[in-house]
């Protein structure tokens, strides 16, 4: 992509920003982006596995309706309801939010914009002790009694029930504050730091699709974390602003959660959609299709999904005209998610695709993100979402967008730059079966609770009808299928650690900067500043031997 | 498409479930299609386009007429499923004038149904067939749903102030009424049942209440009312302690129980009747006072069988 003064790797192999420094102090007051971004992805990745644990969980206790497990009750009532609050509380707020921006683009948004650091390296190191610091109280909340509002804290349940709500949604609210300063500061650093002729639209999409996401995360956390002080406050000295028993309207705080958890939803998935666009055409060996219009969807769909909050509540009460408008503006935002997988489908086609792990995480995404797509139409569409709603085929889809769309891109980006992350290469073998299985798994556990829902089995559920019985089953079955898949993932990638570093500078023949740079790189990242001579999918030329090496 | 009507939506108990289906189906092929097209052209181009040495890929940016073709083209289709589904919607939000009206009244975890004429019910719930019923609804403690699948309506039943939902019943038997707005820990038991009746059948529902008492012993009797009647999500028969429940009924008939005043009362026909209609007068020691009263919602039939089923249940 560059014309960058080319120094063959080996002269650079022993330093790098692993090894550049020394001791955990170093690791704890660095300022550096990539061991931030190392930082992040462990502490994220253990939520993950928490996040897990509860659903994997959730899935033994339906097995059968009884919840009975090696002839005893594994759950009552009162656990079941922490353990699917907990679940959901964990992968949002600790797991999905931060996950590709903090963690990945934190590593590869200066890399990829030829950048020696983020704008305010002190702003990031200062955002990862505060969602450290949110952690630590979402861990309190759940060791001293757990949650049991579901994650959404819907009132007046959530001001009357007494699990440790204010503890959590302090957690919530802190967290919170870490997502705005990464927003902020890698808003700040595309604006700024762009290597010298890389203009707006010679920026790689990935960093298109992580500017979208800040703007909604600088605009729309705030509200969220207004919406959990007045909770707070509701719970501690009854202002009376939610319930409805001293004056206040519980349809308030949805209008205000979901003013803030609908944009959110897009924080999740639109840096999930940044980062196949990268993949795509490195593994097609081809330039993007549609550039522009892939890189102006992403800001579409962050400025429209502020407008579309009330979709989560048709039957809520609110008026049948806002109902009406709400579903209206549904539609308009599927648009752009819709002209995405086709432009992704035109980079493929006279593309010359390999299918090594990156890929076929790629592949995936676009499977199980077209069904969790599509099947937003039916929830759209007013009068079948007031049957489908709160049943388990809303499930069903926000795991297919959220699960088999961020989730699988996380996964895909991890491997895609896991090389460049560490200087290692992962057995592709090993990759691939564990791809094949999360796949299966995913769909085994998910497909059958569309199915659930539309027959009508409403969601949070403890006790359910017998007749639910084989799908919920199925579904446990898919869980531990999925939960194998995952797991083999991470001890691919965790072995390779255990060699020698061996990943060349660009082992998928990638034409945006982060490839010129050695794996790992040094710790300000170039050896020379790159200057920019051509666009970032330009495969019009075979690629440098010496690049290869 | 019956095939696909019966695998995944459930029996359809009115008019607008089944218009509701048609779209439903039609929505299942159209995404279907676009799903199998997606899926195809990805298979083909990884197929037809995998990986060759020395292949130099064409260099195409961008594409205006195919750019425009897949934007509008699902653009009019997804204005056409928005207006299908708000002419479903508005249909199933105005209930007709002469539609028959019954209030509902949610708690924790108990729906209870008040008649036109006075008649109260918990848990269960009569209307003719082919008449359209308005449920005006109203919760007491926190949010919860109406949800009847066989109906294909839903409705948040919110503290504070009155919603609604309607429809027009034209298959006869029973429908199902499901809590679909988590409400705590009774949430997935908080079920009642809606008989479709016949005409003369609810007429004489209405003026006798049900007849499987006169078929069954009281002890019979008192059981189904304390699976039907809210009773079975608080108080358990086994002698084990319900979490934020109430006492079990094993045992507790002719025991001395010691009351939150510190005094003995002995549990007989009189407290049992005392503690369903008015169950706040006495609350046993280290019981939250949180059970609703009775009065009114049980036929003194109905009061005896459950006596005669605790008593049954006495150690």
């Amino acid at each position: 992509m560059a014309a960058v003064a080319h120094v063959p790797a080996q002269a650079h192999a022993q330093t790098n920003y692993l090894n550049a420094q020394k001791g955990v102090w170093s690791w704890m007051t660095t300022v550096d982006h990539k061991r931030i971004g190392i930082m992040y992805l462990s502490l994220i990745s253990t939520s993950f596995f928490l996040g897990g644990i509860f659903a994997l969980l959730i899935r033994l206790s339906l097995l059968n309706p009884k919840h009975m497990v090696f002839g005893k009750v594994i759950f009552d009532a009162e656990t079941y309801n922490r353990i699917f609050t907990l679940h959901g509380v964990v992968m949002v707020f600790l797991f999905i939010i931060p996950s590709i921006p903090a963690a990945l683009g934190n590593f590869v948004l200066p890399l990829m914009l030829g950048a020696k650091d983020v704008a305010f390296p002190r702003l990031n190191l200062l955002s990862l002790y505060i969602y450290f610091v949110g952690a630590v109280f979402g861990i309190a909340a759940m060791v001293t009694g757990g949650v049991d509002t579901g994650w959404t804290f819907y009132t007046p349940y959530s001001t009357t029930t007494n699990s440790q709500v204010t503890l959590m949604t302090m957690a919530a609210f802190i967290l919170g504050f870490s997502s705005i300063f990464t927003g902020l500061n890698f808003i700040a650093t595309i604006h700024k730091l762009r290597a010298p002729g890389m203009g707006w639209f010679q920026m790689p999409l990935f960093c298109w699709g992580i500017y979208a996401t800040a703007i909604i995360q600088v605009l729309a956390t705030p509200v969220l974390g207004i919406t959990l002080v007045l909770l707070m406050l509701e719970r501690s000295f009854q202002i009376g602003i939610f319930d409805p028993r001293i004056g206040g309207d519980p349809v308030l705080f949805q209008h205000f959660f979901w003013f803030y958890s609908h944009p959110a939803v897009y924080i999740m998935i639109l840096p999930g959609m940044a980062i196949i666009s990268e993949i795509i055409p490195t593994f097609s060996q081809k330039t993007i299709f549609g550039y522009r219009s892939i890189a102006f969807s992403s800001v579409a769909i962050a400025l429209v999904g502020f407008l579309v909050w009330g979709h989560h509540m048709f039957v809520s009460g609110q008026s049948p005209l806002a109902s009406v408008i709400f579903s209206f503006l549904t539609f308009l935002v599927a648009i752009p998610s819709g002209i995405k997988i086709f432009n992704w489908l035109a980079t493929m086609w006279r593309g010359n695709i390999k299918l090594d792990a990156p890929m076929l995480y790629a592949i995936s995404f676009l499977l199980l993100f077209s069904i969790g797509g599509l099947t937003g139409i039916f929830l759209g569409a007013l009068s079948v979402d007031i049957h489908l709603t709160d049943t388990y085929f809303v499930v069903a889809h926000f795991h297919y967008v959220m699960m088999g769309g961020t989730v699988i891109a996380f996964i895909a980006g991890l491997h895609y730059w896991w090389p460049k992350m560490t200087g290692r290469m992962y057995s592709e073998k090993i990759a691939r079966v564990a791809c094949a299985l999360t796949f299966i798994g995913f769909n085994v556990t998910f497909m059958s609770q569309f199915l659930l829902g539309s027959r009508g089995m409403p969601r949070r559920y403890y006790n359910y009808l017998d007749q639910f019985q084989p799908l919920h089953a199925f579904s446990t079955y898919g869980s531990w299928i999925l939960g194998a898949g995952l797991g083999l993932t991470a001890i691919c990638l965790l072995s390779s650690l255990r060699k020698a570093p061996d990943a060349p500078r660009n082992p998928w023949g990638g034409r945006t900067l982060e490839w010129t740079t050695q794996s790992p790189p040094i710790e300000h990242n170039f050896d020379v500043d790159p200057v920019l001579t051509h666009g970032p999918y330009d495969y019009r030329k075979p690629l440098p031997v010496e690049v290869e090496a | 498409m019956n095939w696909m009507r019966s695998l995944m939506l459930p029996m359809a108990g009115s008019v607008h479930a089944r218009e509701m289906d048609n779209f439903y189906i039609f929505l299942v092929l159209l995404t279907t299609f676009f799903f199998v097209l997606v899926a195809g052209l990805t298979v083909w181009s990884v197929v037809r386009y995998r990986r060759r040495p020395g292949v130099i890929t064409p260099h195409i940016t961008d594409n205006m007429g195919l750019e425009l073709t897949w934007s509008v083209i699902p653009l009019l289709i997804l204005m056409g499923v928005f207006f299908w589904g708000v002419r479903g919607f508005l249909g199933a939000t105005v209930a007709p004038g002469n539609s028959l009206e019954i209030t509902v009244t949610a708690k924790q975890w108990v729906w209870s149904f008040e008649y036109p004429d006075g008649t109260r019910t918990v848990n269960e719930v009569h209307v003719p067939v082919g008449k359209p019923v308005r449920f005006v609804m109203g919760s007491q403690d926190v949010l919860h749903s109406f949800f009847v699948p066989t109906m294909r309506v839903k409705q948040d039943v919110v503290p504070g102030r009155y919603t609604d939902v309607w429809f027009t019943p034209d298959v006869e038997g029973l429908h199902r009424v499901a809590c679909a707005e988590y409400c705590g820990k009774g949430h997935s038991d908080m079920a009642a049942k809606i008989y479709v009746d016949s005409q003369e059948k609810y007429q004489h529902w209405l003026e006798e209440g049900g007849d499987e008492w006169k078929s069954i012993s009281p002890v019979a009797f008192g059981k189904l009312l304390y699976e039907s009647k809210g009773c079975s999500t608080c108080h358990t028969v086994d002698g084990s302690r319900m979490a934020g429940g109430g006492p079990s009924w094993k045992g507790v008939f002719g025991r001395m129980e010691m009351m939150s005043d510190h005094k003995q009362y002995l549990a007989d026909e009189n407290y049992i009747r005392e503690s369903i209609l008015n169950p706040q007068a006495k609350i046993v020691m280290g019981y939250e006072p949180i059970m609703p009263t009775y009065q009114g919602l049980l036929r003194d039939r109905e009061l005896n069988a459950l006596i005669a089923y605790i008593k049954s249940l006495r150690n």
